[in-house]
């Protein structure tokens, strides 16, 4: 899993609104391919019988003055068994806007970036699982005029 | 709970047929069939009872109304919840709420959460198959849910099973249909 993202900040109203651009790079695999090597921090998903979907999310991960633990969720993908499982998204924009509550997004050097997903079965237990592997992203001190969104 | 007085009928049923007590006929097995009818109610409302408590939510089992979780959720699948306090909510989670002053319970996913130290939170929720967030549905200036709202968090589900209470909602002759077929079936079976 590989995420390269570039960001800049931008201020609507009174809260910061950040903007992210990522990729994506997953082999999610089927069972009956059979094992695959693994490259850095590839995370491995499998589809058996009893999987119906994965709904997968990549969410940001903060800590600001206002709110100790801030989650967002900044783009989304339902897959489902069958759909091609190889996913190669280049130079993404997050599908939600990607506002803090409050200000801190200027200046914060830490924000996680991480891919999860939710199993859907056919019928039993719902889990939800975060990948291994996560991207720390920085955003600047300084807030952006030009709106080139 | 109609379900599980259901389940908890054939279970009892099968239980007080293998034990072949010799009845003394007529006036005394009336008293044992409000008896025996009295056990399963009681039954099915301490299973539900202890449902909940284990759960620690007030409805651990709910039926999916609409088709905004699709193509996850359908209308009339099941959903297994919980709502343990020391489950942090988080984004991604498949919640149950209730907005202040609707009755009807709603199934969307977290997508923000903002936690202060102490534990408040505030949550933005969304529906799957929808193309917007929930802050339409809320209240007039609500633009978070809170824990409070929370009715539980979707831990496994069954498909189709709940199409049963959705009809019985919809279409009331068939609510009284199905009572009136249980009331017999209890009634015949005593015999």
């Amino acid at each position: 899993l590989r995420k390269n993202v570039e960001d800049f900040t931008g201020p609507r109203e009174r809260s910061d609104l950040g903007f992210v651009t990522f990729d994506i790079t997953a082999d999610i695999l089927n069972r009956k391919n059979g094992l695959q090597s693994f490259r850095n921090k590839i995370t491995l998903i499998i589809f058996d019988w009893n999987v119906k979907q994965l709904f997968l999310y990549l969410s940001a991960e903060y800590s600001t003055k206002n709110n100790a633990l801030n989650q967002v969720v900044l783009w989304d993908k339902i897959m489902l068994r069958g759909d091609n499982p190889r996913l190669s998204l280049k130079d993404m924009k997050s599908k939600y806007f990607f506002f803090d509550d409050g200000n801190g997004l200027k200046g914060n050097r830490n924000i996680t970036l991480t891919l999860s997903w939710n199993v859907v079965p056919n019928a039993g237990i719902l889990p939800l699982v975060t990948g291994s592997g996560h991207v720390s992203v920085p955003f600047p001190d300084t807030y952006e005029t030009t709106k080139s969104y | 709970a109609a379900v599980v007085a259901m389940l908890s009928l054939d279970f009892l049923d099968d239980v007080r047929r293998m034990n072949k007590r010799d009845r003394p006929p007529s006036s005394p097995q009336l008293y044992y069939q409000v008896l025996n009818f009295g056990m399963i109610v009681s039954s099915a409302l301490m299973i539900w009872k202890g449902l909940m408590v284990v759960t620690g939510s007030e409805s651990p089992i709910v039926v999916v109304l609409s088709g905004s979780m699709e193509p996850a959720f359908h209308r009339g699948d099941l959903l297994f919840l919980t709502n343990r306090i020391e489950d942090p909510i988080r984004v991604g989670e498949i919640v149950v709420f209730r907005i202040e002053g609707r009755e009807i319970p709603i199934v969307h996913r977290v997508l923000k959460i903002h936690e202060k130290q102490n534990g408040d939170i505030k949550f933005l929720t969304k529906g799957d198959n929808n193309a917007v967030d929930d802050r339409g549905l809320y209240k007039q200036g609500q633009h978070w849910l809170e824990k409070k709202d929370v009715v539980g968090r979707a831990r496994g589900f069954v498909p189709y099973i709940g199409i049963v209470t959705i009809l019985m909602n919809d279409y009331p002759k068939f609510k009284y249909a199905v009572l009136f077929l249980l009331g017999l079936f209890v009634l015949v079976h005593r015999e």
